[in-house]
C-alpha cells in the first residue's frame, strides 16, 4: 500500500502525520445457549429472565464449555485464514463490578484459541489492503447496568452475563478512517458467511474498540489511545478522524498523548477519556482451574475447514472468473444476501454481468432509497432475472427494462407476462420503424439542415423516435435507419 | 443382629444390616442421633440441626425397607459439612457473609447419597469457607474436641476445616459425615478426632454445589468410624459428573468388594523427607510401628524419596489463597448473602460488606492470594508454586515405580488446646505438613486412627496411593485397622448429667 499511502495524510499546521489503527472487534457468537451454561442468549427478552445459577455465580457452581461456540470459533479463525492453536486455555480476569457476578469474567489470556490470521479489505478505488490479525479469543460476555431505571439505584441485568464472544484483534495495520470502516465491514461479512456471528451492531452483537495513534511518516509508532463504545459503522470513522485530529493539535502544540482509555460520544462526535477508576485495574489472570485446557485433534479442525463455506474473497474472485470488474464484485459481495441474490439470478438465465449492472445500477439504489435491503425488497431474483433477460434478447430496450422493473416494484407479477399483456415488447420490424422516422423528419425540416453541418444533432432524432414509439423501438434500428435517410455516415 | 442399647454405637455397615434385619426402625435410628445431637450442643459440632427433615426421610426409609426396595444408604444418619449445597437447607460456609444463604439446588454429592436413601441430621461446623487447621476461623464459632487429655478438662480443638464432621462421627452424632480436603481438611481432623477421614482422587467426587475455597486442590471425601464405613460412603459419593469439567469419566468400583482381601506382597513406600524437625518422637515411633504391622501382614517396606516435599506447604499458601482471592470474589452483597447497610457508593458497598462478612483468616487468605497473583509478583510466586507442584507431583510419580501406596504420619501432633495457635499463622499451617502434597499431586489419601499420645489423645498414620487406587489405600488402611484395633473413645462429657 506504500504508492497509496501519501493520499491517507493527514495535514496539521506543522506538517503531514500518518494515522495508525488497529482494532479489537468483540463479535457475539451465534449460539442459543451461553459459553458456559445452557441459559438462553436471545435479545431483547425480560431482564433478568436469560440467567441461569452459573451466570448468577451461585455459590459451588461450575461453568461448563459449550461446544458449539468452540467450534464457530475454531471456524472463525479457518475463515480469517489463522492458525488454529490445538491447545489453548481459560483464565480468569479478576475485578469487581455488579454486573460481573463471579467477580471474574472467564476470558482467554496468554494461550488464545485462534492465533495468527489476515483480512484483505477492498476499498474505493479498488486498492486491496492486507490487515494482518493478531488472535481471537473466547470470553464471557457482561452483564448490564441499568443506572437510568431509578434514581436512587442501579439495576444489574445478567440476560447478557456469560454470553459468548469471540474476542478478535488486529494488527495495527490500518492507515485511515476509510480503511478502519472498510476493516469492519470485511470482518461483518466474513462473520455472517461463517453464520458464526450475526453482526448486528444495533443489537450489541458486534462492538469494536479502536486503538489510535498519529506519527509522522516513517517515524516510529506513537501513543496510542483505546477508544471504547464505538457501535456503528459510521461511528468508527466519525471516531477515529476526531481522536487523531485531538492527537495532533497535541502533539502540534507541543504536548505528549498520554496512553488511556477514551470513551466515544456520539451525540457530539468526541471522544473523552474514561475516569481513571474505570481503567484502573491489574486484573490478575490466572489460568482457570475449573475448567480443562481445550484441546483439539487436528483431524476434528480439517473437518471443519473442509465444511467451511464460500468466503467473499473466493467468491468475489469466482464472481471475476464469471466477467464481473473487481470493484462490481467486491459490491457484491459485501453482503451474502447480495451475492446469493445474484447468483440467483444467474442460475435463472441471466447473464452475469447484466445481472450485476442491473443490480449495482437499478435495483440497489432503489432498495436504498425506499429504506429496503435486498431481503425485504419487493421483486424476487427470479423476477429480476426475467428482466434482465428480456433486455439481453432484445425483447424489450433499457428503458423499458426500467418502466418495467417500477411496475414489478409496485404491482408484482411475472414480468414477461407484463410485457406480453402491456405491449412492451421492443419492436424491431423496420417498416414499422421507419415510419416513425420518416414521420419525425417530415415534421422537422430546419433539425434535419442542422445534422446536415452537425451529425452529432443526430441523437435527437433518436429520442423523437423513441419517445413516439413508446420507448419500444429498438434503439439500435432506429439508429441505423436514421443515418440511412440524413446520409449520415454508419 | 441384637440390637444394641444404644443405636449411635453401629458402625454405618453395623446399622446398614441392622435395618435390612428389621432390628431397628430407620426412625429410631435417626431419632438416636438426634437426641444425641441434642445432648452434644457444647461441643457445637453443628451450625443447623435438621431433625424435621431427618425424620421426614427416615420414614420414607422405613417404607422402602418394608417394601424390600432398600438403597446402597437406606435409613443412614449422615452429618453434612456446611460447605455443601443442600436445597432448601441453609448453607453458610461458616461464614457471616452466606450466615442467610439458603440454596436452590443441592450438591452432586449429597444429591447421590440422598438417592442411595441416606438422612440428612444436620449441617456441621467448619472453619470458615474451609480455611483452617482447627476449626476456630468459624463465624459460629469454634468446635470442641470430644476428646480431653488424659486427667484434664482443656477444650481441645478437633483439628479442620472438617471439624464438625470430625467431632459429630467421633461423638456419635452420625454414622458418617461429609468433610472437604484442600490440605488436609479431612485427614487431619480425622486424625486428632480418633476416626477415619478419606479423601480421594481428585477429580473422583464432583465439587458441583461445593462452596469452592480452592478449585484445583478441592475435593470430597467421607469421615467414618471405620475403613469399610469409608468404603461404602465413597462408593456412593463418587459419580460421573458433566457438570464439573473436572470431574473424571469413570464409574466408581465396588471399593467394599476386595476391602479384606489383604496386602501380602504389597509394597508400602516410607518418604524419608516425612521425617521433619521439631515432631515429637511418639509420632515418629508410632510410623515405625505402622509399618511394622504392614510388614506382619505380609507388605514389603520400601524407603522412597519425594525431594520436593519442603517446598509444598510454601507452594500450597501460595496456590490455594489465589484461587481463593478469586473464588470469594462473588461474595459482594449484590446478589445474596450478607450486604453492609447504610452504604451510599458501590465501592463502600464492596468494601464494608466483605470487611463485615469475612473473618480475619479468610482476609488474611485473600489478601495472600490477591498479592501473589498481581502483576510484578505472578511470575515470582503463583508460577513458581505451580512449577513446584509439578515437581512434587512428578516425585510421587517417580517414588511410586517402586512402591504401590505410601506409609507418613497423618498429622504432627495430636489435638492442642483451642486458642493456643491463633496468635501464630505459620505453626497453624504446619499442622498440614504431611497432608498438603497429596492435596497438590491429585492423589487419594487415608487417615485411619493407630494409637494414643503419651496424653491419651488419638493420632493417625497415613496411606497415600497412586491416582484412582482408592482401592489400595483402602485395603493399605484396613490393614492399619486390624492391627492397630483401636478401641479408645472418649467420654461422653458433654452431655447434660
Amino acid at each position: 500500500m506504500s504508492g497509496q499511502t501519501n493520499t491517507k495524510l493527514i495535514e496539521g499546521a506543522t506538517g503531514a502525520w500518518e494515522v495508525v489503527i488497529g482494532m479489537e472487534v468483540h463479535a457475539q457468537v451465534s449460539s442459543e445457549a451461553k459459553l458456559f451454561s445452557g441459559a438462553a442468549t436471545g435479545f431483547g427478552a425480560e431482564p433478568n429472565s436469560q440467567v441461569s445459577l452459573v451466570d448468577a455465580a451461585m455459590p459451588g457452581m461450575l461453568p461448563v464449555i459449550n461446544r458449539y461456540c468452540v467450534e464457530q470459533a475454531v471456524r472463525t479463525g479457518l475463515g480469517l485464514k489463522a492458525r488454529i492453536n490445538l491447545r489453548s486455555v481459560f483464565d480468569r480476569k479478576n475485578y469487581f463490578y455488579p454486573d460481573l457476578p463471579a467477580g471474574y469474567q472467564i476470558s482467554q489470556y496468554k494461550q488464545p484459541v485462534v492465533g495468527e490470521g489476515e483480512i484483505h479489505i477492498d476499498l474505493a478505488e479498488g486498492e486491496t489492503v492486507r490487515v494482518g490479525i493478531e488472535r481471537l479469543h473466547l470470553e464471557q460476555d457482561a452483564g448490564k447496568s441499568l443506572h437510568d431505571q431509578h434514581p436512587d439505584f442501579t439495576y444489574v441485568d445478567l440476560n447478557r452475563a456469560g454470553v459468548a464472544l469471540m474476542e478478535i484483534v488486529s494488527r495495527p495495520d490500518m492507515r485511515s478512517a476509510e480503511e478502519a470502516a472498510a476493516f469492519l465491514r470485511k470482518m461483518r461479512a466474513i462473520l455472517r458467511y461463517l453464520g458464526t456471528c450475526d453482526g448486528n451492531m444495533e443489537a450489541g452483537s458486534m462492538r469494536a474498540d479502536v486503538n489510535v495513534s498519529v506519527r509522522r511518516p516513517g517515524a516510529p509508532l506513537g501513543t496510542r489511545c483505546e477508544i471504547k463504545n464505538v457501535n456503528s459503522m459510521r461511528f468508527v470513522a466519525q471516531a477515529i478522524e476526531f481522536e487523531a485530529r485531538r492527537q495532533i493539535d497535541v502533539l502540534e502544540s507541543g504536548g505528549v498523548v498520554r496512553q488511556e482509555t477514551r470513551l466515544f460520544d456520539s451525540r457530539n462526535g468526541e471522544t473523552r477519556p474514561m475516569r481513571s477508576k474505570e481503567e484502573a485495574h491489574d486484573y490478575r489472570y490466572f489460568p482457570d482451574p475449573d475448567l480443562l485446557p481445550l484441546v483439539f485433534e487436528q483431524a476434528w479442525v480439517d473437518a471443519l475447514e473442509k465444511a467451511l463455506p464460500e468466503l467473499p474473497d473466493d467468491k468475489k474472485a469466482r464472481f471475476m472468473h464469471l466477467g464481473l470488474s473487481g470493484y462490481d464484485s467486491s459490491v457484491l459481495v459485501a453482503e451474502k444476501e447480495s451475492a446469493d441474490y445474484f447468483e440467483a439470478m444467474v442460475a435463472e438465465g441471466a447473464e452475469p454481468k447484466a445481472a450485476a449492472n442491473w443490480l449495482n445500477n437499478e435495483y440497489f439504489g432503489r432498495l436504498n432509497k425506499a429504506g429496503l435491503t435486498i431481503s425485504t425488497g419487493p421483486i424476487s431474483a427470479k423476477a429480476a432475472s426475467a428482466i434482465v433477460q428480456m433486455v439481453s434478447a432484445n425483447t424489450i430496450s433499457g428503458k423499458i427494462a426500467k418502466d418495467l422493473t417500477d411496475i414489478v416494484w409496485r404491482e408484482g407479477g411475472d414480468p414477461r407476462t407484463l410485457v406480453e399483456a402491456r405491449g412492451l415488447r421492443q419492436v424491431t420490424d423496420e417498416s414499422a420503424i421507419e415510419a416513425a422516422v420518416d414521420a419525425v423528419i417530415a415534421a422537422n425540416p430546419d433539425r434535419v439542415e442542422e445534422v446536415k453541418s452537425k451529425p452529432k444533432a443526430a441523437a435527437w432524432f433518436v429520442g423523437q423516435v423513441m419517445k413516439t414509439t413508446g420507448g419500444k423501438a429498438n434503439p439500435q434500428v432506429v439508429n441505423a435507419i436514421l443515418r440511412r435517410r440524413l446520409n449520415l455516415p454508419e | 443382629m441384637a440390637r444394641p442399647s444404644d443405636p449411635t454405637r453401629f458402625t454405618l455397615a453395623e446399622a446398614r444390616e441392622a435395618l435390612l434385619s428389621k432390628a431397628i426402625s430407620a426412625r429410631e435410628l435417626a431419632q438416636a442421633h438426634l437426641d444425641a445431637i441434642a445432648q452434644a450442643r457444647p461441643l457445637n459440632a453443628f451450625i443447623t440441626e435438621t431433625s424435621d427433615h431427618a425424620l421426614a426421610l427416615a420414614a420414607q426409609s422405613d417404607a422402602r425397607i418394608a417394601a424390600g426396595e432398600a438403597r446402597l444408604l437406606e435409613g443412614l444418619p449422615l452429618a453434612i459439612k456446611d460447605l455443601f449445597c443442600t436445597a432448601g437447607v441453609r448453607t453458610t460456609a461458616a461464614s457471616r457473609i452466606l450466615d442467610n444463604f439458603v440454596p436452590t439446588y443441592e450438591s452432586t454429592v449429597t444429591r447421590n447419597l440422598w438417592n442411595a436413601g441416606a438422612v440428612l441430621v444436620g449441617k456441621t461446623n467448619l472453619d470458615e469457607f474451609a480455611m483452617g487447621s482447627s476449626n476456630e476461623t468459624s463465624y459460629f464459632g469454634p468446635v470442641t474436641n470430644p476428646w480431653r487429655a488424659r486427667g484434664r478438662n482443656d477444650d481441645l480443638v478437633p483439628g479442620g476445616s472438617s471439624g464438625g464432621s470430625a467431632a459429630a462421627v467421633a461423638a456419635h452424632l452420625a454414622l458418617a459425615a461429609t468433610g472437604t480436603d484442600t490440605g488436609g481438611s479431612i485427614r487431619q481432623p480425622a486424625a486428632v478426632t480418633g476416626v477415619v477421614g478419606l479423601k480421594p482422587t481428585y477429580g473422583r467426587c464432583s465439587r458441583w454445589g461445593i462452596i469452592a475455597f480452592a478449585s484445583s486442590l478441592d475435593q470430597a471425601g467421607p469421615l467414618t468410624r471405620s475403613v469399610r464405613d469409608a468404603a461404602i460412603m465413597l462408593k456412593a459419593m463418587a459419580s460421573i459428573d458433566p457438570k464439573d469439567s473436572t470431574s473424571v469419566d469413570a464409574p466408581a468400583p465396588d471399593y467394599e468388594a476386595d476391602l479384606e482381601t489383604g496386602i501380602a506382597g504389597l509394597r508400602v513406600g516410607i518418604p524419608q523427607e516425612y521425617r521433619i524437625e521439631g515432631a515429637p518422637a511418639e509420632i515418629y515411633e508410632l510410623w515405625s510401628r505402622g509399618a511394622e504391622w504392614l510388614k506382619a501382614q505380609g507388605a514389603e517396606i520400601v524407603e522412597v524419596s519425594l525431594p520436593h516435599t519442603k517446598y509444598a506447604l510454601p507452594a500450597y499458601y501460595i496456590v490455594a489463597p489465589a484461587e481463593a482471592s478469586s473464588n470469594l470474589a462473588r461474595y459482594d452483597g449484590v446478589r445474596y448473602g450478607h450486604r453492609a447497610s447504610g452504604v451510599d457508593d458501590l465501592m463502600g458497598l464492596y468494601e464494608r460488606t466483605r470487611a463485615e462478612g469475612f473473618g480475619r483468616e479468610v482476609k488474611r487468605r485473600i489478601m495472600i492470594g490477591t498479592y501473589v497473583l498481581s502483576a510484578g509478583y505472578y511470575d515470582a510466586y503463583y508460577l513458581r508454586a505451580q512449577k513446584v507442584r509439578t515437581l512434587i507431583a512428578r516425585d510421587f510419580e517417580e517414588a511410586f515405580q517402586r512402591c504401590d501406596v505410601m506409609l507418613t504420619p497423618a498429622t504432627p501432633c495430636a489435638a492442642f488446646a483451642i486458642g493456643a495457635k491463633t496468635a501464630d499463622p505459620v505453626s497453624m499451617y504446619l499442622n498440614d505438613v504431611f497432608t498438603v502434597t497429596v492435596n497438590l499431586a491429585g492423589l487419594p489419601g487415608i487417615s485411619v486412627p493407630a494409637g494414643l499420645s503419651h496424653d491419651g489423645l488419638p493420632l493417625g498414620l497415613q496411606i497415600i496411593g497412586k491416582a484412582f487406587d482408592e482401592p489400595a489405600v483402602l485395603r493399605a488402611g484396613r490393614a492399619i485397622e486390624r492391627a492397630a484395633d483401636f478401641k479408645a473413645a472418649p467420654q461422653a462429657w458433654w452431655r447434660a448429667s
